[in-house]
């Protein structure tokens, strides 16, 4: 990152702890309820491209996603950060934007400056930092507002301005703009392309293929907890390489 | 129905003449009750979020203790600490009994297990909802509870007034440890046990609806609050 040295790659150096990719994943298992929902997966991330993850209700997306980020445990296999199973500077190094955003019952300058003490920042850093992505996600005029009055639109970009004011190397949001209408979800969008202009590593699981399009630099198709095709978009739209992946983009109903 | 006719007047007439004892016994009441809550809740918001948030050995058999505790029978708990504040008792040397500080102990205790119960399950409930929120975040468990501890605070005013409601209306261990000693320990409700005991039922109904009076004021005090709260949705 030698090139990156006025923009906010050379903050989070400073920052942050060391860097934390590739991710690699490794016969992941995932059983509950006497069911496998995630079936061996294998699979490595690397630092740059944006990945999105498309797939069918029930393909195990966002189970997948929260074994990567280490809110749950595999059954068997393992989710390795650099060869090595995570330790506190990856879980710091690292989000996660949940379909349903979950604001703190308090104010939104409040909710930011709670993420960021969490994370060591200090009192005066995580004042500032607040302001400053408060801004960026259009959110200033709001800072003082119970995060939870504010419409579903603005409570997703606080969750993500949130995420994002922690300067992880990788950002893993499922589905952020599930339940939001166009102008809602642009502001999302724009957002995490800035993210990922910034250096940031971008995992997004969305049911929307015009976002899919829009955001991807390389696709995984998961059906029934297996990576059923991947490959590099905008290519893999044409050729997905699986018959199941071809109906599923060209809107067939996949069971 | 004359008696309650009456009792409600000399009730408005002990009130309105500033009559110095009946001041005394309400501050006294109140200085109890409420030093006892906030005590139970310093230990029992703690206790309650921590048996919500940790998964530990013991976990269970603590939640099943906390839950029965909350039917702790007064009269039990203030033989208990009079048995302890006794000259004879481990404490009897701090010379206690027959206080006010022996009968906040005796609320405390009573008041404790209430609050933790209460609280574990507010902030159980909550802390479905953040958990994996608060996780993704890499929070600390002491952190993980303050969150939710703040995050509840307007619940938890609710749990605290369940834990008021309690000590201000016993009797049973105050007036074991406290003893009823006009100008020091005499309460409402030992002296509505007093009046009662002596006949005159008058004073004593009276005192009963100053003491519910003293409740409903109180009760309404926090739920204003709250209501604010829930208005600008922080609750």
């Amino acid at each position: 990152m030698p090139d990156a040295a006025h923009g906010p790659m050379a903050q989070r150096a400073g920052a942050a702890g060391p860097a934390i990719l590739p991710l690699e994943a490794r016969g992941l298992v995932f059983d509950a309820g006497g069911k496998r929902l995630i079936d061996g997966i294998d699979l490595r991330l690397d630092a740059g491209p944006r990945t999105v993850i498309i797939g069918p209700n029930g393909a195990g997306k966002s189970l997948l996603l929260r074994l990567l980020h280490g809110l749950i445990e595999p059954t068997a296999g393992s989710v390795l950060w650099q060869g090595k199973p995570a330790d506190g500077n990856v879980r710091r190094r690292q989000a996660m934007v949940f379909q349903r955003p979950v604001l703190l019952r308090r104010s939104a300058a409040a909710n930011m400056r709670h993420a960021l003490h969490a994370h060591g920042v200090s009192r005066r850093e995580a004042k500032e930092r607040a302001q400053r992505w408060l801004a960026n996600a259009g959110l200033s005029g709001l800072a003082d507002r119970a995060a939870r009055v504010l419409s579903g639109g603005e409570q997703q970009r606080l969750a993500l301005a949130r995420a994002l004011s922690l300067e992880p190397e990788v950002l893993f949001l499922d589905e952020p703009t599930a339940s939001l209408d166009p102008a809602s979800t642009l502001g999302i969008e724009d957002l995490i392309q800035n993210a990922a202009a910034a250096g940031t590593k971008i995992v997004l699981i969305t049911h929307n293929l015009g976002q899919a399009r829009r955001i991807a630099d390389e696709v995984i198709f998961l059906y029934r907890g297996r990576i059923e095709a991947r490959g590099p978009a905008p290519a893999f739209f044409d050729a997905p390489g699986s018959e199941k992946a071809r109906a599923y983009i060209d809107g067939r109903i996949v069971l | 129905m004359q008696d309650f006719g009456a009792a409600f007047g000399l009730a408005f007439h002990l009130i309105f003449s500033g009559d110095p004892d009946l001041a005394e016994i309400i501050l006294l009441s109140l200085q109890v009750s409420l030093t006892a809550v906030s005590t139970a809740c310093l230990i029992g918001l703690p206790i309650g979020a921590a048996a919500a948030v940790y998964r530990f050995p013991g976990r269970n058999a603590l939640i099943l203790a906390l839950n029965a505790m909350m039917g702790l029978p007064p009269v039990v708990v203030g033989l208990l600490i009079y048995l302890t504040l006794s000259n004879a008792g481990p404490l009897g040397v701090l010379g206690l009994l027959y206080t006010p500080t022996a009968m906040i102990i005796a609320q405390t205790v009573l008041v404790t297990p209430i609050i933790a119960a209460l609280a574990r399950q507010v902030i159980a409930d909550m802390h479905a909802e953040y958990d994996e929120q608060l996780r993704s975040l890499s929070l600390s468990g002491p952190r993980t509870m303050a969150t939710l501890l703040w995050d509840g605070r307007y619940s938890l005013l609710t749990v605290a007034l369940a834990g008021f409601g309690r000590a201000i209306a016993e009797v049973g261990a105050v007036i074991i440890v406290g003893g009823n000693i006009n100008h020091a320990t005499r309460m409402m409700t030992t002296a509505i046990a007093l009046e009662t005991s002596k006949g005159d039922l008058g004073l004593a109904l009276a005192l009963g609806f100053i003491l519910i009076s003293l409740a409903v004021f109180v009760n309404g005090c926090v739920m204003a609050l709250r209501s604010t709260a829930v208005r600008t949705a922080y609750a």
